[in-house]
């Protein structure tokens, strides 16, 4: 036997304060009413930092902040001193990247070989191209002078907390609006550590203004009357919520919100790269992925196959301390994600779906699931059909092209799918056919800055990333 | 960390005899190209994956150990002597002077003209002595004289051949051709190991590798191994990925296992690392062995020495430490 000795990345890297304020105006800020949240390490349990939690003052105070440096500074700046500060601001984020992985994945739960070669990357790329855009928004195909909106209100989920901060503000800023961004509950840190990257990037005051808070805080920034633009990636539920209150409203709205990805692997695939591709699909970031092929449709001639050199390949998973660089499955996010999780599967089990996991001890601290795949799964199941945001896999088969879209098109949600045939026609029905706004072909969970993402049906509406991305932040 | 403990058992395909396949081009043909394609992208993308795993302290004391064990100390030049393959062969059963506990390597690897001498050193030694032969490296020549190169070889001592398939035969679609010249090799081998050299530089694809791997094994190669080191692109990790990948397949599907042999081009420790770490979580611990994976090296072997030196003594020693042959 081979075994690796732990090789766990510095935590010394990075300083984590005993609490953090309110990035407000420029400075970190005490709320009005002093209250306050843990933030914890989800592999641990163990209390990373005491966060301020904002109330609707604090929140006002933000936004007010935030069209101040709207309408003084940062709409009249000009595009190519806009870009000036987001290309400073990116590069900050590589000089600093082992710093904010380290971090990201303290807080997060998710393994450091992820957050330092998939998030870092991203979110650093996201702030390289956006800048680009700055100077260039006349060419972007919205008119001759396209404006900015204003003050917009960004909500963003734990999954990715960084990358997902990176697809908001980047594009918001390079547009020239400001920003009032509220991270997750539960990861919170990144972004206080991006409020630093403003200072140190001597970003105007208030341009971007970040408050900490749960659903509450969230609830009065989006429903602040001094917002123009409201931008929310999470659940399904709270998204229908948003869109309520946001009705009737003068503010632009883009949701990105849940989804239950088919990914499709056809008789003539490359079966151990279409392996590869399912596991990357619902095991990437223990499966908390808005996009994840959370379905797994195989032709029923090779579903055998297909399945055994999975279960093989689940075997070679390595669970554990997400510090470790050799971990690929880290800690679920929370208590509460890993009962949501819990509570699926022993459905699944309950319905009469076959469950099974490899061999996999799990630590007694934290929150941990083992990587699992449930076969002999119908479309009537529930884990066929609810968002599981864990690592589960459902299984399914089908036989023929047709069927294979229609199963895959049998949900209500339709944020991506992924495509495994060695036949490049096939490819291209299948894609014309799938209601899913991103289609992956022998690949899974690619992503670009360049590249427009966003979902069909519940799965939300906007788009984010590339060219299209930039019309959500502005005046057309 | 919590290593999951690698899975016992899942159900094998049942086994199915393959041996009739070498009897007709168009048999052999049908089953080579039903073979699943590999897909390059993903491919690479897995190799690159496997290579940035951390292998530290015990891990990576462990598995210089284990590279030492499966080097395939070899020398191929026109300008070889029976002194130069004597030395060379000193050094496969002493690789460290110092240290008598370091390993000896798992073969001398010459031409066939240099294996008396070789035989003469390692004689009573674990270490085996491997020779090219069919033409090594471009394999054109009439079948004769491959063959007689073989029996050759195999009488002055090789226990282990590595020869060349035809590529140009291989290429052009006449897959019997490069079965049967496999098959008669063997048969001129007698005892000795068969390596058998796809030279995967020129087949171009991951595909070809993959049906240049079956087909290898389907004939009868006891391994099969990546490149002569003759020609510009010798191993590289997704290669010996899909390699691996085949003879797992293999032995699912007939039972017999099957060696694999990355060369040329590995020169550095971390290198070596990488390919185990691709063993390890590809086909498992039955191949973590030096009867089942060798590296073709010669530069390889004084850089493992000197990591080892650095983790035994925590400090680097200068190349004038190590031996030069």
């Amino acid at each position: 036997m081979f075994e690796y000795a732990p090789a766990p990345e510095s935590r010394s890297v990075v300083e984590i304060k005993p609490s953090y304020g309110l990035f407000v105006d420029g400075k970190f800020v005490e709320p009005a009413d002093g209250g306050s949240f843990k933030s914890v390490n989800p592999a641990t349990e163990e209390v990373l930092a005491e966060i301020a939690e904002a109330g609707s003052g604090d929140v006002d105070r933000a936004v007010r902040a935030a069209r101040t440096a709207y309408e003084k500074v940062w709409s009249p700046m000009p595009g190519r001193d806009r870009a000036k500060y987001l290309y400073r601001i990116a590069r900050i984020i590589q000089e600093r990247s082992r710093e904010l992985a380290v971090l990201e994945s303290l807080d997060n739960g998710k393994p450091i070989k992820e957050s330092r070669d998939v998030d870092l990357p991203l979110v650093a790329a996201h702030f390289f191209y956006y800048a680009g855009w700055a100077d260039k928004l006349q060419h972007a195909g919205f008119g001759a002078d396209p404006k900015p909106l204003g003050v917009a209100a960004q909500v963003i989920p734990w999954n990715f907390p960084l990358l997902m901060l990176a697809w908001k503000i980047a594009p918001a800023l390079a547009a020239g609006n400001t920003v009032v961004l509220k991270p997750a509950e539960t990861t919170p840190l990144t972004a206080l550590l991006f409020a630093e990257i403003c200072q140190q990037a001597d970003l105007p005051p208030g341009v971007v203004n970040i408050v900490t808070g749960a659903g509450e805080t969230g609830r009065a920034l989006v429903e602040h009357p001094g917002v123009d633009k409201v931008a929310f990636t999470g659940s399904t539920e709270v998204g229908r919520a948003i869109a309520r209150s946001v009705a009737g409203t003068r503010k632009k709205l883009t949701l990105e919100l849940g989804g239950k990805a088919a990914n499709i692997v056809f008789d003539d695939a490359p079966v151990d790269q279409a392996v590869e591709g399912i596991v990357n699909g619902i095991f990437f970031n223990q499966g908390h992925v808005c996009c994840a092929g959370s379905r797994l449709l195989v032709q029923e001639s090779v579903a055998d196959r297909v399945l055994e050199s999975l279960k093989r390949r689940m075997a070679q998973l390595r669970l554990g301390d997400p510090l470790d660089k050799n971990t690929d499955i880290g800690a679920i996010n929370s208590a509460a994600q890993l009962a949501r999780i819990r509570e699926l599967s022993d459905a699944g089990s309950a319905e009469g779906a076959e469950r099974w996991s490899p061999p996999c001890e799990l630590p007694e601290r934290g929150f941990w699931f083992a990587p699992t795949i449930f076969t002999g799964v119908t479309q009537a199941h529930r884990i066929a059909r609810e968002e599981i945001f864990g690592p589960v896999l459902s299984v399914l088969t089908f036989r023929t092209p047709a069927e294979a879209v229609e199963k895959a098109n049998n949900t209500p949600y339709g944020l991506s799918a992924g495509i495994w045939t060695d036949k490049g026609s096939r490819i291209l029905w299948m894609a014309d056919r799938l209601r899913a706004g991103v289609v992956w072909a022998n690949t899974f969970n690619k992503f670009d800055p360049t590249s427009p993402f966003g979902g069909y049906k519940e799965s939300g509406y906007g788009r984010e990333g590339g060219r299209h991305g930039l019309e959500a932040y502005l005046n057309v | 960390m919590r290593r999951l403990p690698a899975m016992t058992a899942t159900a094998t395909s049942a086994r199915s005899d393959l041996s009739e396949l070498g009897r007709s081009e168009t048999a052999l043909r049908t089953f080579l190209h039903g073979l699943p394609g590999v897909d390059q992208v993903g491919a690479e993308q897995r190799a690159a994956q496997l290579g940035t795993r951390s292998i530290k302290t015990t891990a990576k004391a462990q598995a210089i150990d284990l590279a030492i064990r499966m080097v395939d100390l070899t020398t191929l030049e026109g300008a070889d002597t029976p002194g130069k393959v004597r030395a060379l062969a000193a050094k496969a059963l002493r690789p460290d002077p110092a240290d008598p506990s370091c390993p000896h390597v798992g073969a001398v690897c010459v031409y066939p003209a240099m294996v008396p001498y070789v035989a003469e050193v390692l004689r009573g030694s674990a270490v085996h002595l491997a020779s090219v032969a069919t033409a090594f490296p471009s394999g054109q020549a009439p079948l004769e004289v491959k063959l007689a190169d073989t029996r050759a070889a195999v009488a002055a001592g090789a226990d282990e051949i590595d020869m060349v398939i035809n590529r140009g035969a291989f290429l052009a679609g006449r897959y019997q051709e490069v079965y049967d010249e496999i098959v008669a090799t063997k048969e001129a081998c007698g005892d000795a190991h068969l390596k058998v050299i796809l030279e995967t530089g020129e087949l171009a694809t991951y595909d070809n590798v993959r049906r240049a791997s079956w087909l290898a094994m389907l004939a009868g190669g006891d391994f099969i191994k990546t490149s002569t080191g003759k020609v510009p692109v010798a191993a590289t990790p997704p290669v010996t990925l899909v390699m691996l990948e085949a003879v797992r397949d293999f032995r699912a599907a007939t039972g017999r296992q099957v060696g694999v042999k990355p060369a040329g081009g590995i020169r550095t420790t971390k290198d070596a690392i990488k390919y185990l770490v691709m063993v390890n979580e590809t086909v498992g611990p039955d191949w973590l062995d030096p009867d089942w994976f060798r590296f073709g090296a010669s530069s390889l072997l004084n850089d493992l020495l000197m990591q080892r030196t650095k983790l035994t003594t925590g400090v680097y020693a200068g190349p004038d430490y190590f031996t030069l042959d």
